[in-house]
């Protein structure tokens, strides 16, 4: 994963990444902002529920539970 | 002059703590975002006036996301003075906001709150050094334990705008933000503690689920054990032996007549028997304070510390999954947690879900699946009664207790399933804060499960009274008996069930406790089989909330869902009470 451009929810248990990128409208990308989730951001990703569940990850000293979707339009870059 | 304070700050920042320190007033607050949906209003003294202050809502910047962040910003406007509660161990975060309060030129105040935790957190702020930045008043306080308030409350009147500061863009604030930060934060690097263990075991799948379960049946266990322990040796001894001899005395001193059988109710063999008796001073008071207020305590108790440790988060991220299927998101679980204690509060936070889908779905299925604790504790009584039918006990009452649930929890799958397909709409995915774990302070814990007690016995009390008022007068007229033969037929020819059922089911209207009440009042004389009391118990959960429940509901779906509502607990009363009949009781 080193380097490469990846989603977040294409990281697996324990993965970093630097986030890069956030697709999405206006509205989602200042909601994720408002909660530190921004470029250059670094996040690791705590767990993951089965069958496409949500992603637990942290970002700062915050952890967040996101939808496998939203954690779709979130680019990173692996560390 | 200051007359409006304003506190404003992130969600689950501690910002109901600050309130309720400032003002010296009891307010619901928990470890998960959100608590604070609508806003609660205090007074507090400042020299010697008296000032109103506004516990406004968390939201993460003035540009609102929901409802309640709207609110928010609302209040922002209004205020003479902002205290800005900010959360010092995510400083960086928090400062969004305080940038976008500060832009609004109204005088402003920080406190930065759990200060403890961000030493812990090995996360070093220069205070002094962010006050001289920001040109406003900065004051590290620790909510929990009053830390810091006092110098809080006397530093407002040193509010403070910052004319410096002007209206940018987020990315504009943000470079700001990072400058700020890189002047006042150190953090040091720190291992993975034992909490930090903890809240991964209980967020991964392989562990999480496995804890999961295992936390939501002790914590039942535990109900049932404090509220039965409670029943056995404080509350039936206090009624049974002080309070008996002083309503006897009364009985005494009204003679037979009408107010006595309103008041008393009827003796039995020369007696009261506090359930049977049905007077307002006898079964009024019994059924709320001696029956269901020690379950009561003991669920809100056991909810209080689940809110207060962070655990619920964790519990809606495990369960996101199976709430999908069901057309809501893992947050959908709070309401249902909530209505366990009382469907009121639960109805209630149904406003915190996103969409109409969501919202119609978690009340359809609160109202049908959920059973509320006064409901709860009085199933367990009419199971546990050894005067029922003594003899057909083949099973234990557990078994009894168990299979109402279990019907619950498949009407609860199969509607949600249902619903999930035939509804329109959107369920958007979850997206919430996982808070770090707290150990729960006695104080605060115990605080809340107290407000929340008082709560019901408000709540309750008066419901009870009128209640069985109105069973009394229905009896003294003769409408009961003429009610009970006129639906025997129904009754009988659907659920195999006697027709005085149907004034049990009314009375569950008013209050499903006193209905169970009347039911176990009823079997002295009627005899039901056990599998009969189970699905008199399952109906009168299913068929319809309480009055209370109702009208939140009505407020917060509108007309025409809350009728939708009503039809599928209804046809869904007679299918189930019909198929029922048929497995259980075999005619």
């Amino acid at each position: 994963m080193h380097g490469a451009h990846t989603p977040l929810a294409h990281l697996k248990k324990g993965e970093s990444g630097r986030i890069i990128h956030i697709h999405g409208g206006h509205g989602f990308k200042r909601r994720l902002n408002t909660l530190g989730i921004r470029e250059g951001q670094i996040v690791k990703v705590v767990s993951k529920q089965p069958m496409v569940g949500p992603l637990t990850f942290s970002v700062g000293n915050c952890q967040m539970t996101m939808g496998r979707g939203m954690a779709h339009k979130i680019i990173v870059e692996g560390l | 002059m200051i007359k409006k304070i304003v506190l404003m700050g992130n969600p689950n920042v501690g910002k109901s703590v600050v309130f309720s320190r400032l003002t010296g007033a009891n307010v619901i607050s928990s470890n998960y975002p959100g608590t604070t949906v609508d806003f609660s209003k205090g007074k507090m003294r400042l020299d010697d006036k008296t000032v109103e202050i506004i516990d406004a809502p968390g939201t993460y910047s003035l540009e609102p996301a929901n409802k309640a962040e709207e609110a928010a910003s609302k209040m922002a406007e209004k205020a003479d003075v902002i205290i800005n509660v900010i959360d010092a161990t995510n400083l960086e975060r928090n400062l969004l906001l305080t940038l976008e309060l500060l832009e609004k030129n109204i005088p402003m105040i920080i406190a930065l709150n759990l200060w403890d935790e961000s030493h812990h957190l090995g996360i070093q702020i220069d205070e002094k050094k962010l006050e001289e930045i920001l040109g406003i008043p900065v004051v590290p306080t620790v909510a929990l334990t009053g830390e810091g308030i006092k110098e809080l409350a006397a530093r407002i009147k040193e509010a403070k705008t910052n004319d410096k500061i002007k209206p940018t863009s987020d990315d504009g604030r943000w470079i700001k933000i990072g400058s700020v930060i890189g002047k006042v934060e150190k953090i040091e690097h720190r291992h993975h503690t034992l909490k930090d263990r903890i809240s991964d075991l209980t967020i991964r799948p392989l562990t999480g689920i496995p804890i999961a379960l295992g936390i939501i049946f002790f914590a039942f266990w535990i109900v049932r054990l404090v509220g039965e322990t409670l029943i056995a040796y404080v509350f039936e001894p206090l009624f049974e032996n002080i309070y008996k001899p002083i309503a006897m005395e009364i009985s005494g001193l009204l003679g037979p007549g009408i107010i006595h059988d309103f008041l008393i109710g009827r003796l039995i063999d020369g007696e009261i028997e506090f359930v049977e008796s049905l007077g307002i001073l006898t079964t009024g008071l019994f059924v709320p304070i001696g029956m269901v207020l020690p379950y009561i305590f003991a669920f809100y108790l056991v909810l209080s510390i689940l809110e207060d440790t962070g655990y619920l988060p964790r519990l809606a991220t495990l369960v996101d999954n199976i709430f999908h299927r069901l057309g809501m998101h893992g947050h959908g679980i709070i309401p249902m947690f909530l209505g366990l204690g009382c469907n009121v509060p639960g109805a209630l936070s149904i406003r915190t879900l996103e969409t109409r889908k969501q919202r119609f779905i978690s009340a359809t299925l609160l109202a049908i699946a959920v059973p509320c604790m006064a409901q709860i504790s009085m199933i367990f009584a009419i199971f546990s009664s050894s005067e029922l039918g003594s003899g057909t006990w083949y099973f234990k009452p557990i078994f009894y207790i168990s299979l109402v649930f279990l019907v619950l929890i498949i009407l609860w799958v199969i509607i949600g399933l249902i619903l999930n397909k035939m509804i329109k709409g959107e369920t958007p995915e979850i997206f919430l804060e996982i808070p770090p774990y707290r150990r729960p302070s006695l104080k605060t814990t115990g605080k809340k499960t107290w407000m929340r007690v008082r709560w019901f016995l408000k709540e309750a009390i008066p419901w009870l009274f009128f209640g069985v008022f109105i069973i009394g007068v229905l009896n003294a007229t003769g409408i009961m008996d003429a009610v009970s033969s006129a639906f025997e037929p129904i009754m009988v020819g659907l659920f195999g069930l006697p027709g005085a059922v149907s004034i049990v089911l009314i009375t569950g209207f008013l209050r499903k406790d006193l209905a169970v009440g009347l039911l176990l009042a009823l079997a002295i004389t009627t005899p039901f089989s056990p599998m009969q009391l189970v699905i008199v118990a399952t109906m009168l959960t299913i068929y319809f909330p309480c009055v209370a429940t109702f009208a939140v509901l009505f407020k917060e779906l509108g007309l025409k869902d809350m009728f939708k509502s009503v039809l599928i607990m209804s046809s869904t009363t007679v299918i189930v009470g019909i198929t029922l009949r048929f497995i259980l009781l075999g005619v």
